[in-house]
């Protein structure tokens, strides 16, 4: 294999997996570190630079960097990211003075946001510290789409979204409520603006076109039920109810179900555990509150009487699974009616865009869905860029957010003139973490300690309100357990092959025996014959040039490394060294037409 | 010598031996030598080498006097014997425990300065006894522990960090062991972990004296370009005479090795010593021609390594004295001491 080129800023971000995993690719490892030392404003800011709503997504981010955390892999529990995000906003104190300043000479582009969501309030926060003059139309008498209308309160106070959104409207949005764009044609024919952000969501619920479903009035549709709850247009519920789905607008709606009157809820899956969609701690919330998840039930009919929903007909499902975890179509082993009084359907959602007329330049794919470039955000139609849900169907919030980023640096290039897709690379620094004979700057020392687990409200207590929340953040002392057992893996171990002796104690030290020297050769065969076969190809070989003494190369396999700097401290010779990997990702503010960027200097 | 200990996690796939034992349950305490101590890489080896051979650890006895190399039994196999005794005087500590309880398998690990100087007595004693023992040398030229006096292993014109040049005739462990008739005589290099592990294995599994003497570098006082036990010096005159791989009982041999080239030669519990010849001419079980062959590429200023000298077939210490199979330690009080009124029978007997 070549020497690994480690000026490459993605080969060191790729081994900060968390970091690598976020959408908006915060820097984890970094405010984990800076809670340990009781910065929690500071851990704070560090998250809102790329991901916005650091108080919101600590609590109900959809948290890619937990499945992908080096703690599953070496032990089996990834660190609580996300918990410990809660704990920055939880604890801060006024940031008001550290958000950027909006200067009073705008540049003269106006730009319009269509829908108040997640990704159009990023779109927000990059352009108006740039000058830019933005409107935000929205359809609802509120401001954050799903976030305040489908995600339960229960889960996300209303005060934590107000304040996160409140610091963008501060900087100067001209928020329009109450105002939704029914012909994208009249509205472009303005002229009014020098560039279009459609952040307006994936707004359509499933329709379950089954016998007897407009028979009664007592089938919802999940998202649209889940939003009337919010806006307390509906206050209650029969006492059993049946949900069909399994994803995580399922467990919302059986967690609200409990909340507004319902005694028996049941999910109803229409696939074995293994195949749900909803995430491993969404499942968990809802069993503790004794949801019944029944499995392998497939829905046939719904059964009405009298005009009212008395039960539901179901298929009783068999499958096989093959050795690579396959399923197969099933086969029916009986059916059987399960009575209910209320079914809420929480099986996916769809782009809807009644508003978008076809014949206006934005071309549309044989899903319905628009043709958006994943770089750009710009759609076939200059200067009309998409986003969030809207842009490639239905995801979560931080992708929202990490959408936005793109397509501010989008739209402050196409006002300014400039190519989008001559985007800045993103950038890397590098600084020994070195204090001292054996001394690190970070805590090196391994924990062993397991995660913490998010303390509950009282499951008496819970239900006697729609909006109490039931997670009631870490505690002090769980905080500093699991600051703990974050593995620094930012904190990257740097080879300097010429330095090297081979006296074999780094890898003779290494507790996970990441390290060998050998012959080099190709990657497949490099892999074969380390220390301890590298199997995880996801995960990268860092290979060094050739050794001095005997032309072998030093191979470290990155899969399982603990950053322990054990190899680094036993190096005699400086070789190893720890440095920690800072890596520096684009925003819109750092394009440098950033300064000239105005419309009268382009025009 | 590090301020964290090494993390009590492995790598999920590290694999057990067949006691059920990962390599990392037969480490020992963290390692207070200098980093990048050759010695810390033949504690690895070693601990490489038991785990391999699925040795309990409470059946091994570790020996030890004094210097860094007589420091390192505390860095491997935790759970076992172990004695740190005076300088120079490992060999007759493991003969007593030796003589007491043979069932234990016995790794003495020395220096040059331990053995060579002031243990040199006891090391040509141990040696006649063909003692049942792993006889490590970590040899490094100097005098580590004391920071780097020349030992009687320092080649002349060699020269450490600081000071002149050694003017003083060297003492070869290995063509000493040879000429006293040592039973099993090897040389490896710390840096070749390769041929390391199956001389460990090897000499563990050997019934006699098996000593092995480790090229094992001293960073701190003797790696430097002058000094013929650097690193680099030995890289660059590094000779392998002969491979040798290591085949336990009832496992095939594996390895591919040209006919002829191929020398296996079975040992007392039914494993083998798979050699290989690098050098044509060169015979393990010749003693003259082993000898003869190391006296000239001493001249040549060779590292010669490998598996050099061994003979089976001799009696160990235990054989010769006919003691009783039952370890010494085993045998009940009153069997072991027959009382005083005995004891004067005995002693009538020779009036
Ligand atoms: C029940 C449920 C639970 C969820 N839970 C989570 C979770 O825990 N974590 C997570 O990360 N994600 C979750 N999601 C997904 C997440 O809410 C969405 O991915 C995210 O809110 C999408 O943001 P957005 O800005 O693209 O659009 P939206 O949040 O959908 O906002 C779009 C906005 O545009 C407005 N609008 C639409 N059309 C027009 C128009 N023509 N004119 C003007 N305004 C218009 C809408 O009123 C709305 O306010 C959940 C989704 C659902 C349905
Ligand atoms: C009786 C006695 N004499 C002298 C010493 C001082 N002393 C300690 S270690 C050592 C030499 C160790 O050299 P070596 O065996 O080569 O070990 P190294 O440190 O090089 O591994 C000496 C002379 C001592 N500890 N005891
Ligand atoms: S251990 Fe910490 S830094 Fe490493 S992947 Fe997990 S959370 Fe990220
Ligand atoms: S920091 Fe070094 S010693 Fe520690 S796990 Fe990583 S490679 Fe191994
Ligand atoms: S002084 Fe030399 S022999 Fe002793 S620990 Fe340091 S490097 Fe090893
Ligand atoms: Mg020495």
């Amino acid at each position: 294999m070549k020497p690994t080129n480690i000026e490459d800023p993605n080969y060191f971000h790729k081994v900060v997996d968390c970091q690598w995993a976020c959408p908006a690719h915060t820097d984890v490892p970094r405010y984990i570190r800076m809670i340990a030392q009781g910065r929690f404003t500071d851990a704070y800011m560090v998250n809102r630079e790329s991901n916005i709503f650091p108080g919101i997504l600590g609590r109900v981010c959809d948290r890619p960097c937990e499945p992908a955390c080096r703690r599953n892999r070496v032990e089996d529990k990834a660190v609580a990211i996300c918990r410990l995000k809660r704990v920055a906003a939880d604890h801060r104190d006024d940031i008001t003075d550290r958000l950027p300043k909006i200067p009073t000479k705008k540049n003269g582009f106006k730009v319009a946001l269509i829908g108040a969501g997640c990704a159009s309030l990023a779109v927000a926060n990059d352009l108006l510290p740039l000058g830019y003059d933005i409107t935000i139309f929205e359809a609802l008498n509120t401001t954050g789409g799903l976030m305040r209308t489908n995600i339960p309160q229960f889960r996300l106070p209303p005060e934590t979204l107000d304040e996160e959104i409140q610091y963008i409207l501060d900087m100067g949005a001209d928020l329009k409520l109450n105002y939704r764009i029914n012909s994208f044609n009249e509205f472009l024919d303005k002229r009014e603006f020098d560039a279009v952000f459609v952040g307006t969501g994936a707004p359509k619920g499933k329709e379950l076109d089954l016998p007897g479903r407009f028979e009664s009035n007592n089938v919802h549709i999940g998202i649209e039920w889940l939003e009337s709850v919010a806006f307390e247009h509906v206050e209650s519920i029969g006492k059993k109810v049946l949900i069909i789905g399994v994803g995580n607008t399922a467990m919302d709606c059986c967690r609200s179900s409990l909340r507004i009157g319902a005694k028996e809820v049941k999910v109803m899956a229409r696939k074995p555990r293994g195949f749900f969609k909803a995430s491993e701690w969404e499942l968990e919330d809802a069993e503790e509150e004794n949801i019944e998840i029944i499995v392998n039930h497939s829905p046939k009919a719904f059964v009405v009487e009298n005009q009212k929903l008395v039960g539901m007909l179901f298929e009783e499902m068999e499958y096989q699974i093959d050795d690579k975890g396959n399923i197969d179509r099933g086969k029916v082993i009986r059916e059987k009616i399960i009575c209910c009084d209320d079914v809420i359907l929480a099986i996916g959602q769809d782009n809807a865009f009644p508003w978008i007329e076809r014949d206006i330049g934005i071309d549309f794919d044989k899903w319905d869905c628009p043709v958006v470039d994943e770089t750009t955000m710009m759609s076939s139609r200059e200067g009309v860029f998409f986003g969030g849900d809207a842009a490639f169907g239905p995801k979560n919030i931080i992708w929202g957010v990490a959408h936005g980023h793109e397509a501010a640096i989008s739209i402050h290039k196409y006002c300014s003139k400039e190519d989008l897709n001559h985007r800045l690379p993103p950038g890397m620094n590098l600084a020994s973490q070195k204090m001292g004979m054996h001394e690190w700057s970070f805590s090196n020392d391994y924990d062993e300690s397991e995660r913490r687990l998010m303390p509950h409200v009282d499951l008496k207590e819970r239900f006697k309100q729609l909006d109490i929340e039931v997670e009631l953040g870490f505690t002090l002392e769980q905080t500093v357990t699991e600051v703990e057992r974050c593995l620094n893996c930012d904190i990257q171990t740097v080879f300097t092959a010429n330095l090297c002796i081979e006296c074999d104690a780094c890898i003779d030290i290494c507790p996970v025996d990441c390290l060998t020297i050998t012959d080099n050769d190709d990657e497949d065969i490099l892999r074969s014959k380390l220390t301890i076969p590298a199997e995880n190809i996801k995960q990268d070989l860092y290979v060094s040039e050739a050794l001095p003494q005997t032309a072998k190369v030093m191979v470290k396999d990155e899969d399982l490394c603990v950053h322990c700097s054990l190899c680094a401290e036993r190096c005699p010779t400086g070789a190893w060294d720890m440095q920690k990997s800072t890596i520096l990702l684009p925003y819109a503010k750092d394009d440098l037409i950033s300064n000239v960027a105005s419309k009268t200097s382009n025009n | 010598m590090s301020y964290i200990g090494k993390p009590k996690i492995s790598h999920p796939k590290a694999t057990k031996n067949s006691i059920g034992l990962t390599k990392r349950d037969y480490e020992g305490v963290v390692s207070t030598l200098c980093a990048g101590c050759g010695h810390d890489s033949v504690t690895a080896a070693i601990i490489q080498a038991v785990f391999e051979l699925d040795i309990k650890p409470h059946t091994l006895g570790k020996m030890s006097g004094i210097g860094c190399s007589s420091k390192t039994p505390a860095y491997f196999v935790s759970q076992s014997h172990g004695f740190n005794s005076v300088h120079g005087r490992m060999p007759s500590v493991t003969t007593g425990a030796n003589a007491a309880n043979r069932d234990l398998t016995y790794i003495g690990v020395s220096g040059d300065g331990d053995s060579l100087s002031i243990g040199m007595g006891q090391f040509a004693h141990v040696i006649r006894r063909n003692l049942n023992m792993t006889y490590i040398i970590e040899n490094n030229g100097v005098y580590g522990l004391t920071k780097g006096q020349y030992s009687a292993s320092a080649d002349i014109g060699s020269k450490a960090k600081k000071g002149p040049a050694n003017q003083q005739k060297p003492i070869d462990p290995v063509s000493m062991g040879i000429a006293l008739g040592a039973t099993f005589v090897a040389r490896g290099f710390s840096g070749d972990k390769e041929q390391l592990v199956p001389l460990i294995k090897s000499a563990i599994r050997h019934k006699g004296f098996g000593l092995l003497d480790i090229i094992s570098p001293c960073v701190t006082f003797n790696d430097n370009k002058e000094s013929t036990k650097s690193y680099s010096h030995v890289r660059k005159f590094y000779h392998q005479v002969i491979d040798t791989d290591f085949v336990p009982p009832a496992q095939e041999i594996k390895a591919k090795y040209k006919k002829g080239e191929a020398m296996p030669i079975y040992l007392h519990d039914g494993s083998k010593i798979v050699f290989r010849r690098v050098d044509e001419q060169y015979d393990p079980t010749d003693r003259a021609g082993a000898y003869a062959y190391l006296r000239e590429s001493i001249k040549k200023q060779e590292v010669t390594t490998g598996l050099l000298y061994i003979d089976k077939e001799c009696d160990d210490m235990h054989e010769i004295a006919q003691t009783s199979d039952c370890p010494l330690s085993k045998i009940p009080y009153d069997e072991l001491a027959p009382g005083s009124e005995e004891l004067a029978n005995i002693m009538n007997r020779f009036r």
